[in-house]
């Protein structure tokens, strides 16, 4: 597989070579790396559609160009090289495995803008930004913990990293609350995109017993083999997944990355651009939540709303104490709320989850 | 941890179903290389037959209609590959990596209307009492058609080498193209059509991940597949019923170690995600100690005046 996406980056490269050479200068050209293709139907497929909206919001003062299916390390330094060589002036790296190639890269071309999403290394050309997924962890984690009959919800986790972990935390805390007798069960796919695998590891989870299927991996795959194995609710991750609605797809997590790519492309050509560090949520608008479907209750329904417009207006924070770690050892006191570096870097379970991180 | 939380029956049945695809595909890509042709687009075959399959299947409401549309897909996207090989000589390493390429973006285009469909399933065959019988009854005879479609199609291929003149005729052509040239074979024309046979294989194998095991289309979604069939087919040196084995190993671990996964086992995960791959080639290379070698003529250029 490795092989193929140097060939096809490579390809690629030689194409966008070519192109460089026909027109000048004088358009912003915005770069985008992909780690899976962009009809996945869920983060890259969002991602392109930013881009897509920074193409519809400049018209021809902007020139976009993408390379999808970029292998996380060596590979995705060479398409950025390449990116930068070609005249691009701002550079999007849309997954976590691209943070040490994205600072890398920066450093050989300090006059190209780079931002790295979900990643947490900045430099001085060199921005990052996510969104904070785990505001909508908390609304499906009460919207499974209220549904689930077997008491089992499982999760399909992708490569043990915060933002994953985050995730689970939030997930769990807000089933633990409506339910007390809940259980996770995770599983890790190690990969980000395998529609086979995913679709497998759901399998499996509700050969277990799980009635809620949570995943945190790219495609609809999960998704399919719920709706084929019945009876289990699941939520669209990264994009609505709507497809898959009302049911296994009770509700969703959307991450809306346009109004951002806009502003960072605007301030490219504006010459305003600096490094920031934005980590937006729901009340930003940056994480959205997708219909919740009739098959929730209704007092569900209205329960999770609330808790949303909360969460929204910052009022109520998913990570609030009395919160303890995995071990016993007390994080939270009464009333406290996380702050973001812990967030960041977060590497551990709270309370009450079974099982180990990977390393 | 729960071990009791696994149900073997359900393991072994997943088992045959994840391994199906790669089955399939390595078997197609066996017959390829036993006549000399390194075809790497085993990949691009796959996914092009995944939506082949796919769309077919959606359209005529057949998925039976699918699997011969993703074998006609997957055949004729090999074609090229042989006009590239087999006519204009070119090299084969290279125009395999192209026809993935080729396959993955063509593929790409061509389901661009297919996102989010749910395709027609494949009733699993009506066994009668046989499928009640405890154990055996859910884990052998509780499948779709195409999954014992492969088993069958892993015994012809072998029978078919070993006690055929048709298979003898193949593999002289693919261990020394240039005595089976002078002997009067046509080495072109048979390997075009054992490269077709590997196109059709690797097809319906992606069929089966876009129709059975996921059931949906997603772009590039074999991720993979084909190149672990390839390497099996190294691993399993070239002989079918190793094949079948290195499939089934490999699908039945990578389903174990979800499945241990999920009941809390106190392995590292890390070690239960590589251990599909590490198991399966240390099974096969102690296997591969008899010394079997790889056609003697495989991967080379053939012209009839050299």
């Amino acid at each position: 597989m490795k092989i193929t996406t140097l060939l096809a980056s490579a390809a690629v490269a030689l194409g966008l070579a070519t192109s460089a050479f026909a027109d000048g200068h004088e358009k912003t050209k915005v770069g985008f790396v992909y780690v899976g293709p962009v009809g996945d139907g869920g983060w890259t497929y969002e991602h392109n559609k930013g881009r897509l909206a920074v193409e519809e919001a400049f018209g021809d003062a902007v020139e976009t160009v993408f390379v999808e299916n970029v292998a996380e390390g060596p590979d995705s330094e060479r398409v950025m090289t390449q990116m930068a060589l070609d005249g691009a002036d701002l550079i999007f790296t849309t997954s976590f495995g691209y943070m040490d190639p994205t600072i890398n890269i920066a450093k050989k071309f300090p006059k190209v803008k780079f931002e790295h999403a979900t990643g947490y290394k900045r430099a001085e050309n060199v921005s990052t930004y996510s969104a904070r997924f785990y505001e909508g962890r908390a609304i499906q984690g009460h919207i499974a913990g209220s549904m689930t009959k077997s008491n089992i919800i499982g999760y399909i986790g992708s490569f043990p990293i915060p933002e994953v972990i985050r995730g689970i935390n939030s997930a769990y805390i807000h089933a633990k609350k409506v339910n007390p007798d809940v259980q996770f069960k995770i599983v890790w796919a190690y990969t980000w995109f395998d529609p086979a695998k995913e679709a497998d590891a759901a399998k499996v989870l509700i050969e277990q017993g799980a009635d809620v299927v949570l995943q945190h991996t790219d495609s609809t795959a999960p998704q399919a083999a719920a709706q084929e194995a019945g009876n289990v609710i699941t939520f669209g991750q990264a994009s609505d997944m709507g497809q898959y609605a009302p049911l296994p797809r009770v509700s969703s997590i959307i991450d809306d990355w346009a109004p951002y790519y806009i502003a960072r492309t605007k301030a490219v050509m504006d010459g305003t651009w600096e490094s920031v560090d934005t980590w937006d949520g729901i009340g930003a608008g940056m994480v959205g939540i997708g219909e919740i479907s009739d098959a929730v209750p209704a007092d569900v329904k209205a329960e999770a709303l609330a808790m949303k417009d909360a969460i929204a207006s910052g009022e109520y924070h998913p990570f609030t104490g009395p919160l303890k770690k995995q071990d016993g050892s007390d994080w939270l006191a009464d009333g406290e709320v996380a702050d973001d570096g812990t967030l960041a870097g977060m590497s551990f379970y709270v309370e009450g989850i079974e099982g180990d991180i990977p390393n | 941890m729960d071990l009791s939380v696994i149900n073997p029956i359900l393991l072994f049945a997943a088992l045959m179903s994840a391994a199906t695809p790669i089955l399939l595909a390595a078997t197609g890509e066996l017959v390829v290389e036993r006549a000399g042709v390194l075809n790497l687009g085993v990949e691009g075959m796959m996914i092009l037959g995944a939506i082949c399959g796919f769309a077919i299947a959606v359209e005529t409401g057949s998925p039976i209609i699918g699997f011969v549309a993703a074998a006609a897909g997957g055949a004729v996207l090999s074609l090229l590959f042989a006009f590239l090989t087999q006519i204009t000589l070119a090299n084969q390493v290279a125009s395999g990596l192209a026809l993935t390429l080729f396959g993955l973006g063509l593929s790409a285009l061509l389901g661009q209307g297919y996102v989010g469909i749910k395709p027609p399933r494949l009733p699993d065959i009506n066994f009668g009492f046989l499928a009640e019988i405890p154990v055996i009854g859910p884990v052998v005879f509780s499948h779709d058609p195409i999954l014992y479609f492969g088993i069958g199609l892993v015994a012809a291929v072998w029978a078919t080498l070993k006690y055929t003149r048709v298979g003898l005729v193949l593999r002289a052509v693919g261990e020394n193209h240039d005595a089976a040239h002078a002997l009067g074979y046509k080495v072109v024309r048979i390997r075009t059509l054992a490269i077709m046979f590997g196109g059709a294989c690797a097809g319906m194998g992606g069929a089966y991940i876009s129709l059975i095991r996921v059931p949906q289309w997603t772009e590039g979604m074999t991720a993979g597949v084909g190149w672990i069939a390839l390497a099996l087919v190294v691993f399993a040196s070239w002989k079918p019923w190793r094949v079948l084995l290195g499939a089934y190993l490999f699908g039945g671990i990578t389903q174990l170690q979800l499945n241990l996964q999920g009941a809390g086992v106190a392995i590292p995960v890390e070690y239960l995600a590589m251990s599909p791959y590490l198991i399966t080639i240390v099974v096969l290379v102690i296997l591969s100690a008899d010394k079997s070698a790889a056609p003697g003529s495989l991967g080379r250029t053939f012209h009839a005046s050299h």
